[in-house]
């Protein structure tokens, strides 16, 4: 009786610990586009961790399959339709974004250095901070909602062009003081559970919340199309949404704190391939 | 009337005589069911695709009848036998009158 419940025991141990794990996987997008999934931890997180992985790693089969093929990865809906808009005039100069820029496959390399430093700012920006800028400086357009509709389609798009190139941001330099005030963000708990994003993100990883499975919560796969929510979503909201469940008040999409975490984040992906749009729960 | 409908279509190039080639369909539409109210509580009208159909140089492959139970942006994938070169063409009826048309040309080889 003890050697069945033993047996019964250790099966159920395996089995917990095969669903914890992430999975052992290649990810080639299209038949073509080799993804880094798994790669070297930056030098600045090498106290901390060994490895950084992507969160493709950690969902099920079915959601992996999904991105690994542009027709069946919903996320590209929105890609193509900010593709026409890419084309779209727009504003009182009379210009659409490929006025300037001609096609945005020139693009390409764009999206794995952001966010970045901005001399004329004076300040870190996003990507969408910066299409924003090219709207209202030079086409005379109205500015897009943070993470909303067009604004989030449009940075899907330009994360395309650049899919498989590695994250590269800049964490020294100018930017250094936002990027050390996204890591101390990082490292805070916050709320009710006195959470911080490295309970769970750097601690954790690998094991199960409740039903889900924690990630390391990389950024390199922004922006996420979710299937619990049917768009795409932007690092920023993801960020809300995690501080939410911390039981503390968030900050807001586009705010000051969400741009020096999503530089903070993104350098800890630096070395994993620029993956969005892609797939996760 | 729908808006930003837009098929597509994912077909082989070239298929061996005889074998089964797996044919990918999605078209962007809202499907909207005729089920919901907007927010002063008036229906809103049913606007779905109704019918899909696929059909190989001439023959008919797969006709699907669609109802509004359906979610957003239906997607098809199915196997059809290439006997020959030919042209595969997909047609969405759309229930405010619209037929969107596809077509895709596959080579032996």
């Amino acid at each position: 009786m003890n050697k069945l419940t033993g047996a019964i025991l250790a099966t159920l141990l395996t089995t917990t610990v095969a669903l914890a794990d992430p999975v052992d996987d290649n990810l080639v997008l299209n038949e073509e586009t080799q993804i880094v999934t798994r790669t070297a931890a930056p030098a600045h997180l090498s106290d901390v961790l060994d490895e950084v992985m992507s969160g493709w790693l950690f969902r099920g089969t079915e959601t992996r399959a999904m991105q690994a093929d542009d027709f069946d990865n919903p996320g590209m809906i929105f890609v193509e339709q900010a593709m026409e808009t890419w084309d779209a005039v727009d504003g009182t100069e009379g210009k659409s974004c490929s006025s300037c820029h001609n096609d945005i496959d020139s693009m390409a390399g764009v999206k794995p250095t952001y966010p970045k430093w901005d001399a004329k700012a004076g300040t870190v920006q996003t990507l969408q901070m910066q299409v924003n800028e090219c709207r209202t400086e030079r086409m005379g357009a109205e500015a897009w909602d943070y993470d909303k509709g067009a604004a989030i389609n449009m940075e899907a798009a330009l994360s395309s062009v650049s899919r498989g190139m590695p994250v590269n941001v800049a964490i020294d330099g100018p930017a250094q003081s936002t990027w050390e005030q996204g890591k101390e963000m990082y490292y805070t708990r916050t709320g009710q559970l006195e959470l911080s994003c490295a309970n769970c993100h750097e601690d954790n990883y690998g094991m199960m919340i409740r039903a889900d499975h924690l990630s390391q919560g990389q950024i390199n796969g922004f922006p996420a199309y979710r299937l619990k929510n049917t768009k795409l979503n932007g690092a920023h909201d993801r960020f809300k949404g995690c501080i939410r469940d911390t039981r503390a008040e968030t900050y807001s999409p586009g705010s000051a704190e969400f741009i020096a975490l999503e530089l903070y984040v993104a350098s800890r992906g630096n070395g994993l391939s620029v993956e969005g749009p892609s797939i996760r729960n | 009337m729908a808006s930003g409908v837009k098929p597509r279509v994912k077909v082989p190039k070239t298929a061996a005589a005889g074998e089964a080639v797996t044919i990918k369909t999605l078209i962007s539409h809202n499907m909207e069911s005729g089920q919901r109210k907007d927010k002063e509580g008036n229906v809103i009208p049913r606007s779905i695709i109704n019918r899909f159909t696929c059909d190989f140089n001439g023959e008919n492959v797969i006709d699907i009848t669609l109802e509004p139970a359906i979610s957003t942006n239906p997607y098809f994938e199915f196997q059809a036998l290439v006997p020959e070169a030919g042209e595969f063409k997909f047609t969405w009826y759309d229930d405010d009158g619209s037929v969107y048309e596809d077509s895709k040309k596959i080579a032996l080889g």
